[in-house]
């Protein structure tokens, strides 16, 4: 990785706009934001690395690519007196061309591949949480403790986004970025997430975790995350799901483990009061 | 402008009944190439029309024009007009004009099937666009269709199942054409390995309709059942599975993005040596990439759906498969640029577009590259990274292509040279304004904005400002466009029969305009050895 790392590094102090973005660690308040987030999770770490591998190659072929071309452009032009010539083909430069991207794929390959098996082994979860897309809300089940909560847009923003509403988007906090309940999780523990959806398709994205994954009814998809740092973090539905599509965000809020275990507490005596209530 | 299109100087024979029953029983080539170009302009700015209205709801945080569920219509009906509406019939009025004149032939293989082809496609759309005044409005669950959201849609739906396999039907009629006029009407002497790259091109494309598009009329038949007939195809609540819809859908949809591709392969493999003065570097290697793409194209199409969930195992080789694409396409771009190498380069409009085409559209396989890999992807998904992406290699790619063709056979086709200071002008304000409106969706995509949203969080206003001010001047430039088209059409300099002094090809052959009946006797096989490329 130590290659990698440096091509990573050059590629930053020679694209200074892009260093700017990835400067910027909060996503939720970055203006002008050019970058992948580098996420909280180590899977999302390794995502933004190779996000930036792939870019630094791509960037490295189109100079490549594109200084040839507008070299001929300038070089090769009538108006300059050039001839062309009848030439037409070459079979070793032909052959070159079509080996060397070869390799560059297969350098390619092999990261991706070991980032991709890391992403799908989710053995060793220490907690499970169960999401469940509506029509245009969120279900959370936290299936070990039996926690279970709805979260949908917050009252706010849900009435600045009406038309007509005369309400400033800039004047809302958060701005369709803000539910009436937030996913509390705890920090540094692996986490299995289980989607799944109720009536149409939708995809739960958090992109400081890394990944996105498609609440499906009728299917209940596994991921999981390990969440490095305490904070809130902000996400949406990333699926076509109905007019309300747009309005379904996502909040979860990364907090110490102790800290959580009494917001479990809590839950589960609300909730309890709640069951007892309903019998 | 129809009737100013009467290109039928030159023939004696002809008995065609005159008025509009001209054009709605005409066999002829040129005709229904016309009308399927004409056609497919009109739809660009129906569909273009909606991409306006998206921008205009995009330009600021907050709704201020649409409602929602409008918005939604708009984006699944864009996409539908411009994949259906604009591209697909460009290409088979490009293949209608073009290909008989390439070939040596004097017309299409099959006229009256080709005839039928055609005029489905007004119906097709009528029905389609009717859903936009009906109650419950136009279908707004994407072009992708993806049940069980689709099957909410309300009265529009039959309407656009309908619109859907009618034109399947007529794309599959016109790709039928296409081949059995290529197979069976060359001239002597006009070997498949001689044959122009746009005439390979459509082969292949031809071939991907037939074997892509029963598909995508069995899935919608099945939605169809699964909505009115009680089945439970795509519903787990009946046993059916929803995702299976999607392989189904993505079998067809990955082959239908080269079939919107590959003949702008074909295109810029005819414009670029014409300006250069050099032949087509590495024609074999040209015709053999383009097949290889098409055999990828029916092996990668889960890297559509990467989020649903699929085993490591799936993921894997629909990564390796993918991202394998890069190396006959990489091939091509790398082919243009040598045929460019110690050429002698003049820079008129069709050449403008066709380097044009060369550079965004290769930008939009960069970023094509990137999708391809699945761990990232699981970011880039649904986001407007892949928006950047896909209308970097539709609109800089298929539609640059278009432009680029219309000017370099304009020409030929009206007898008359368009204005070549227009067409330049046409050409920066279109590159400019194109690279503004879709350059920072990249940004936006990276930084978090889901695609098919209404409204967005402020921190995304200050890229979607300026994609929407690109986007109203790249759609204003587009007037210049018809503006140029009717002008010449009208009359303007007299073009010669080369037209180009670079040009090669049997359609140069011929007189300008091209008459009326292609080639009523094989063209000398002597020209054909020659060289045509």
């Amino acid at each position: 990785m130590t290659l990698i790392k440096k091509l990573i590094t050059t590629y930053i102090i020679t694209a200074p706009l892009l260093a700017l973005a990835s400067e910027v660690e909060n996503v939720n308040d970055n203006k002008w934001g050019l970058n992948l987030s580098k996420g909280v999770t180590p899977f999302s770490q390794d995502i933004y690395d190779l996000h930036m591998i792939v870019l630094f190659i791509v960037t490295i072929i189109g100079v490549g690519v594109f200084g040839a071309m507008f070299y001929a452009m300038y070089a090769f032009r009538k108006s300059k007196g050039a001839q062309a010539e009848a030439w037409h083909e070459n079979h070793v430069v032909e052959a070159i061309w079509t080996v060397i991207p070869l390799f560059i794929l297969v350098g390619i390959a092999v990261p991706a591949t070991e980032a991709l098996i890391k992403m799908e082994d989710v053995s060793g979860s220490e907690m499970t949480v169960k999401v469940t897309g509506y029509q245009w809300m969120w279900q959370y089940d936290y299936v070990d403790s039996g926690v279970s909560m709805y979260s949908k847009i917050a009252e706010s923003s849900n009435f600045a986004r009406q038309r007509g509403s005369g309400v400033d988007p800039s004047s809302v906090e958060n701005y369709l970025l803000d539910v009436d309940q937030m996913v509390v999780l705890p920090v540094d523990t692996k986490i299995r997430f289980l989607t799944t959806a109720a009536d149409v398709i939708h995809a739960w994205w958090v992109p400081a975790l890394g990944w996105k994954r498609d609440a499906i009814p009728g299917f209940i998809n596994e991921s999981w995350a390990k969440i490095e740092k305490t904070g809130i973090y902000r996400g949406q539905c990333a699926e076509l799901c109905g007019k309300d599509h747009g309005f379904m965000p996502i909040v979860i809020k990364v907090v110490e483990k102790n800290e959580f275990n009494r917001w479990v507490a809590l839950q589960l005596e609300n909730t309890d009061t709640r069951e007892f209530a309903k019998n | 402008m129809a009737d100013s299109m009467n290109l039928d100087s030159g023939h004696h024979e002809h008995h065609a009944p005159s008025g509009w029953t001209r054009w709605l029983t005409t066999t002829n080539h040129k005709d229904i190439g016309s009308m399927y170009l004409i056609f497919s302009l009109i739809m660009f700015f129906i569909g273009g029309a909606m991409a306006m209205i998206i921008r205009l709801e995009l330009f600021q945080p907050g709704l201020q024009f649409v409602d929602p569920q409008f918005y939604n219509s708009m984006v699944t009906m864009h996409a539908l007009i411009m994949i259906f509406g604009v591209v697909m019939p460009a290409w088979t009025g490009f293949a209608n004009w073009l290909i008989p004149m390439m070939i040596g032939a004097p017309d299409m293989a099959l006229p009256r099937l080709n005839n039928w082809s055609f005029w489905i496609l007004p119906f097709a759309f009528s029905l389609l666009l009717l859903t936009l005044f009906i109650p419950g409005g136009a279908p707004a669950g994407g072009w992708t269709m993806y049940p069980p959201l689709v099957l909410q849609t309300g009265a529009a739906f039959p309407f656009l199942i309908f619109a859907v396999h009618f034109l399947g039907a007529s794309s599959i009629g016109g790709a039928i054409n296409v081949l059995a006029t290529v197979f069976n009407m060359r001239a002597p002497g006009m070997t498949l390995l001689k044959l122009p790259l746009f005439v390979w091109t459509w082969i292949i494309t031809g071939f991907l309709l037939i074997a892509s598009l029963p598909v995508l009329a069995g899935a919608v038949t099945m939605l169809l059942t699964d909505k009115y007939f009680g089945t439970s195809f795509f519903s787990a609540a009946g046993g059916g599975d929803p995702v299976m819809f999607q392989h189904i859908f993505w079998f067809f949809g990955h082959p239908e993005v080269y079939i919107l591709i590959l003949p702008a392969f074909g295109v810029v493999s005819a414009i670029i040596p014409t300006f250069a003065r050099k032949p087509l570097f590495g024609y074999q290697s040209m015709v053999y990439a383009v097949a290889a793409i098409a055999f990828l194209s029916f092996i990668v199409w889960a890297h559509h759906m990467f989020t649903v969930g699929m085993p490591l195992a799936g993921e894997l080789f629909f990564m390796y498969t993918t991202i394998l694409i890069a190396v006959p396409t990489g091939v091509k771009v790398f082919n243009w640029v040598a045929t460019m190498w110690k050429g002698a380069m003049t820079f008129e409009t069709p050449m403008l577009f066709a380097l044009g085409f060369v550079i965004l559209f290769t930008i939009g396989g960069f970023s094509g590259l990137m999708l391809g890999v699945t761990p990232v992807d699981f970011q880039y998904h649904d986001t407007y990274f892949v928006v950047a992406h896909f209308h970097y290699v539709l609109v800089t790619g298929a539609i640059y292509s278009l432009i680029a063709a219309t000017y370099f056979w304009l020409p030929k086709w009206t007898g008359h040279m368009y204005n070549e200071t227009l067409g330049k002008w046409h050409f920066w304000l279109s590159t400019i304004s194109v690279n503004v409106l879709f350059f920072p969706q990249h940004f936006l995509g990276l930084a978090g904005m889901p695609r098919r949203i209404p409204d967005y969080s402020v921190q995304f206003a200050e890229f979607n400002m300026i994609s929407s001010i690109g986007g109203w001047v790249y759609g204003l430039s587009q007037l210049l466009f018809v503006y140029i088209i009717i002008k010449c059409v009208r009359g303007g300099k007299k073009a010669s029969d080369r037209v180009w002094d670079g040009a090669h090809g049997l359609e140069w052959t011929l007189a300008s305009p091209a008459p009326y009946h292609s080639f009523d006797t094989p063209p000398d096989p002597s020209t054909i050895e020659g060289g045509v490329r």
